[in-house]
């Protein structure tokens, strides 16, 4: 399979371009942060999604969904990205759907999702940085089971209709097996949801599970087996969220070169100067190199290959590294007004910190792939 | 089976009959690289094999058109037929300028006769190519060459001096851009092809900072040159200069890509420093750096997939050579720096046995020359800020 968009995805790609570029362009993301929005996005534009069919687009045709894959939804994720739209579609269409695929709970969760009224939230980490560990548990209490810990950095998490939770039915803190995934809904006693406001203006939850009663048809998959619907959603969300990450280097860098050909100083074009034309030129390097490890990344996990597990770990720590610069030469290049408030480009240095931290930094996938090849 | 699908198993069993065990393992020196021309002398019986094999289907150049030497395959077959040759870490066959650099050109510009009469040799090693480029005062403004072509009816008089000939000692043919109208820059140029026996012709290896010297300074004293070895018209030859430089600058960024067969870098600094208990390198700061460029290394691995499936396909920016000759020197610089780095004290030896006669340190001080061959890394940044970014001048 070569290694570009196909012309099925590249028509694909125009419609969604076009699409979210009218109806959540980065003033949409400037209006919610300014009314104080304390929902994070528009239900509204969820429901678009929905009617676009972009909302199933991982779930299988008999399934009601568009039966695409990852190639697919990163081009939708791209377009998110380039345009700073706040959205639930990487938790819910890719992440959530990933994990549920092929467990009892497809079924249940999978009409609202298409019909965009379910909203999924991931509670995955425990500390401030992303860990390969579980250690929230979760105890075995009459029909079901009991869940009490924290989880952190939960995208959508006080506002989510369905909360997918990582936690420990056996085993230690480190221990691969042992882990299990529950779906958890919102309204669940002994469950308390605090948003944050974090630097991009989204908003992510504390959850506190105190003593969370769950019935055992919540479990996703096995009891003691979540390593495997976890892995899958793992997968998902860190190919999602560096496709996401390519389309916010990809826009910054964009508006970055564009200023260069407009804004003048000593009488001339800035772009015209070799010390930013060596810079500009770098960055895009970068950038493609970033684009190549995104759309490898997914077209191997498109086809379950065995080497999809590195090459996602290639491409989120690719694109943050590639897009962090891109916003870093964005905001330097456009001088003082890089640093208005009123000028889109902080947004996207803002957003691109937040999904360089999101499943895992470089340095987080940089040491998996050590590990990996044994070092 | 889909028709790529019958073509992945034949070619797999193909090779797997075909290509000597030896051929498999990692190429540890120079000597274990395949150049060809008259003056090669097969290493082992292995390496005569696997060349003869593989040109007599044609898979040196595996999609040249048959009639040229190669094997006539479509974009999907020769991708397949990489991977298949990667699955078994087979060696290139043939390494050649004739093969990257020249062919592309010939097919691209040249008469039908003259494709028949050198792609055929090309394909087959008989004939090793070297380059005529540089000068002495037309480095980086390569148009600003002065070796002179004086038209003699049949013939051109070529006067003049080449520099960073690469194995100008070793080759038996040059493809050369000379000047033959001193009036126009660019539009003054031609492109010929003769061979280096011919009289006049004289090279002279320089010593570089490796203490090797793949690099001569190449002259030219009344060298008579036929013009039917010009290729494309008269003063076109910048044309001619440009499409080879792109093919260039692709396969000298294939240095940037990890060799098959094993990871000397990281194989390197298990040997030097050690795994820890926890089956970590047991200096973390040099396993964060190499964990760092590993990720840059296996992205650019992608890169060039993406790049040669989307030049196949003619989806490829025309400058986009000059990213991936930019940012694959670059890289294989780096590489090489931690490749130091982890050999420590060992690699700082220059002769002796143990050091393969100090293969590492010679190797680490040749790649430096990568950012500066077929084009600065500067040039090249120059090149994606106009073409590509569409910046002011």
């Amino acid at each position: 399979m070569p290694l570009y968009l196909d012309d099925d995805q590249t028509v694909l790609q125009d419609t969604i371009r076009d699409f979210v570029a009218e109806h959540a362009p980065v003033s949409h993301m400037r209006a919610l942060r300014d009314a104080d929005d304390a929902t994070g996005f528009s239900r509204d534009l969820w429901k678009q999604f929905a009617e676009m069919g972009f909302t199933g687009i991982l779930i299988g045709e008999d399934q009601g969904g568009l039966g695409l894959g990852h190639v697919e939804a990163g081009v939708v994720l791209e377009e998110i990205g380039r345009n700073l739209s706040p959205s639930p579609f990487l938790s819910t269409a890719v992440a959530a759907v990933e994990a549920l695929k092929g467990t009892g709970q497809a079924e249940r969760w999978f009409p609202g999702i298409i019909a965009g009224e379910t909203v999924a939230a991931l509670a995955i980490d425990e500390g401030a940085k992303h860990r390969d560990t579980v250690a929230m548990t979760a105890e075995r209490s009459g029909n079901g089971f009991k869940l009490t810990g924290a989880k952190r950095f939960v995208t959508h998490g006080h506002t989510a209709d369905l909360i997918i939770v990582a936690a420990r039915t056996g085993g230690s803190a480190n221990d691969t097996d042992g882990i299990t995934l529950f779906a958890v809904p919102k309204d669940a006693a002994g469950l308390s949801a605090n948003a944050e406001r974090l630097a991009d203006s989204s908003l992510a939850a504390r959850l506190e599970f105190e003593g969370v009663e769950v019935d055992a048809d919540a479990v996703i998959g096995e009891v003691d087996a979540g390593r495997t619907p976890l892995d899958r959603l793992l997968r998902a969300g860190r190919t999602g969220a560096s496709a996401e990450l390519l389309g916010v280097g990809s826009g910054a860098m964009d508006m970055t070169i564009g200023y260069m050909k407009e804004r003048k100083q000593f009488g001339t074009l800035i772009g015209s100067f070799q010390a930013l034309q060596h810079r500009a030129a770098h960055l895009y390097s970068e950038m493609e190199v970033a684009r190549a490890a995104v759309l490898k990344a997914q077209q191997l996990l498109d086809q379950g290959s065995d080497r999809a597990d590195e090459a996602v770990s290639v491409a989120k720590a690719m694109t943050a590294l590639a897009t962090t610069l891109s916003v870093q030469e964005g905001v330097q290049m456009h001088g003082g007004i890089g640093m208005t408030d009123e000028y889109d480009i902080g947004f996207y240095m803002k957003r691109a910190r937040v999904l360089a931290e999101m499943f895992g930094d470089a340095n987080f996938h940089a040491d998996r792939l050590a590990v990996a090849a044994g070092y | 089976m889909s028709d790529l699908d019958t073509f992945r198993s034949e070619t797999r069993a193909w090779l797997a009959e075909n290509c000597p065990p030896e051929m498999r393992k990692p190429v540890r020196s120079e000597d274990d690289v395949c150049w060809g021309g008259r003056q090669f002398k097969p290493s082992s019986p292995a390496q005569k094999e696997w060349l003869d094999k593989m040109a007599a289907k044609g898979w040196t150049v595996p999609d040249w058109p048959k009639a040229y030497g190669g094997g006539g395959l479509s974009p999907a077959e020769t991708k397949i037929l990489r991977e298949e040759m990667a699955a078994i870490k087979a060696r290139n066959p043939l390494n050649s300028f004739g093969i990257s650099m020249l062919g592309p050109a010939l097919l691209k510009y040249g008469t039908e006769e003259q494709k028949l009469h050198h792609l055929t040799k090309i394909a087959r090693g008989e004939i090793r190519w070297c380059q005529g480029y540089s000068e002495p005062n037309a480095g980086s403004d390569l148009a600003g060459l002065a070796t002179s072509a004086e038209d003699k009816g049949d013939h051109y008089l070529v006067n003049g001096q080449k520099v960073w000939t690469s194995y100008a000692d070793k080759a038996d043919w040059i493809f050369c851009l000379v000047r033959t109208d001193k009036t126009s820059k660019q539009g003054g140029i031609s492109f010929v092809l003769f061979d280096m026996a011919s009289p006049g012709v004289s090279t002279k290896p320089i010593l570089l900072i490796s203490g090797n010297s793949p690099f001569c300074e190449t002259f030219f004293d009344n060298v008579e040159v036929p013009k039917v070895n010009r290729v494309y018209e008269e003063n076109k030859g910048w044309d001619v200069a440009k499409y080879l430089l792109g093919h260039e600058r692709e396969m000298i960024s294939g240095m940037g890509l990890a060799s098959s067969g094993g990871n000397p870098l990281i194989d390197g600094a298990i040997a030097t420093v050690g795994l820890g208990h926890d089956g970590r390198l047991a200096d973390p700061l040099l396993r964060a750096s190499i964990a760092l460029f590993e990720v840059r290394a296996k992205a650019f691995g992608a890169m060039s997939e993406r790049f040669i499936d989307e030049l196949k396909a003619g989806k490829a920016h025309p400058a986009q050579p000059s990213m991936m000759k930019y940012y694959g020197t670059e890289l294989n610089k780096g590489r090489y720096e931690l490749m130091m780095a982890a050999g420590g004290s060992d690699a700082l030896e220059w002769d002796s046995e143990r050091s393969r006669g100090g293969a590492i340190p010679r190797s680490w001080l040749r790649t430096k020359a990568n950012s500066i061959e077929g084009g600065t890394s500067e040039i090249q940044l120059n090149i994606i800020a106009k073409r590509i970014l569409e910046l002011p001048a």
